[in-house]
């Protein structure tokens, strides 16, 4: 296990590498699907308060 | 009337992408469990780097993305001020921050490979590394434009300017290894003759380059829906005030 980690001495370069890109794909993920969530609500609430607004018309 | 003229394109597009979304998502994780566990337990190491290879697995991938992504912009914009089809500038808006990110991480994890073997993280006189971090600025002059100007046609049509004039940084950054004497090495996957890298290497690393792709296209198509609701919204809004 900790020759696995020390990577023959490039441990040190190898992980924060991966660690890196981890990090920077799922922040890229998280925040794309959070904008996704909150744009889809808002055009939701506001086809229903439309619709509303169409039915009180009539 | 609205619906007709403004979302007959982007309805398709929403019911398409609703169909495609969740089968990218799962190739993506798929495709980065067997990506990483290939390139970190299964290949040997390099006769000359030593394990610092390892570093290769997200490295190339991430550098990879950052110009297919560019061409998947250009490419769009070019298409957006041609035929003005309306979901070309969603496509291109949508696909920027994603480019940046992966421009950034094959700066970062070069400089990381970059260390041990040339001893430095960072050379100003590498043109490879020069040409990679302009890349990066493109992509944030490009969001940056996208966000100075409020009105969306005028702002699609000066970003899609802006994308097409940097897309002359994208044969820059190919040909740099070969144009000028650099540290980073000449190209090994696309020259002549083939790639140079050994199979034991080349098979994880073509999983990896996959599964980034495959995770482009699932944020991307995620990221165009977001940009059509918001855009919807604006519309409804714009109809609730008159």
């Amino acid at each position: 296990m900790a020759d696995f980690l020390a990577m023959g001495g490039y441990g040190v370069y190898i992980w924060p590498s991966y660690a890196m890109s981890a990090i920077v794909l799922i922040a890229a993920t998280i925040v794309s699907l959070k904008a996704h969530r909150s744009a889809k609500k808002a055009v939701r609430q506001l086809e229903e308060e439309s619709e509303r607004e169409e039915g009180e018309m009539r | 009337m609205w619906k007709i003229t403004i979302l007959a394109n982007p309805k398709r597009f929403l019911d398409l992408s609703r169909a495609i979304i969740p089968w990218t998502f799962v190739a993506a994780v798929l495709l980065l469990a067997t990506g990483l566990y290939w390139a970190l337990f299964l290949t040997p190491p390099d006769y000359q780097q030593g394990h610092s290879v390892k570093i290769m697995f997200v490295h190339v991938p991430a550098a990879y993305m950052g110009i297919m992504v560019y061409g998947v912009m250009a490419g769009a914009s070019l298409t957006g001020l041609v035929f003005r089809h309306p979901l070309a500038d969603v496509a291109a808006k949508s696909a920027a921050p994603l480019g940046a990110a992966f421009t950034a991480l094959a700066l970062l994890t070069g400089s990381l490979w970059g260390r041990p073997m040339w001893g430095t993280y960072w050379q100003w006189g590498d043109a490879r590394l020069v040409s990679e971090l302009i890349l990066l600025f493109i992509y944030l002059g490009y969001i940056a434009l996208w966000n100075a100007i409020d009105d969306p046609q005028r702002a699609a049509k000066a970003a899609a300017i802006l994308s097409l004039v940097g897309a002359a940084d994208v044969p820059i950054i190919h040909f740099s290894v070969d144009w000028w004497n650099t540290l980073h090495q000449p190209a090994s996957i696309i020259r002549p003759g083939g790639p140079s890298i050994d199979r034991s290497f080349l098979y994880p690393l073509f999983i990896m380059m996959a599964a980034y792709t495959v995770l482009f296209v699932w944020l991307w198509l995620l990221r165009m829906q977001t940009e059509i609701f918001e855009r919807r919204a604006r519309t409804l809004m714009l109809a609730k005030g008159a």
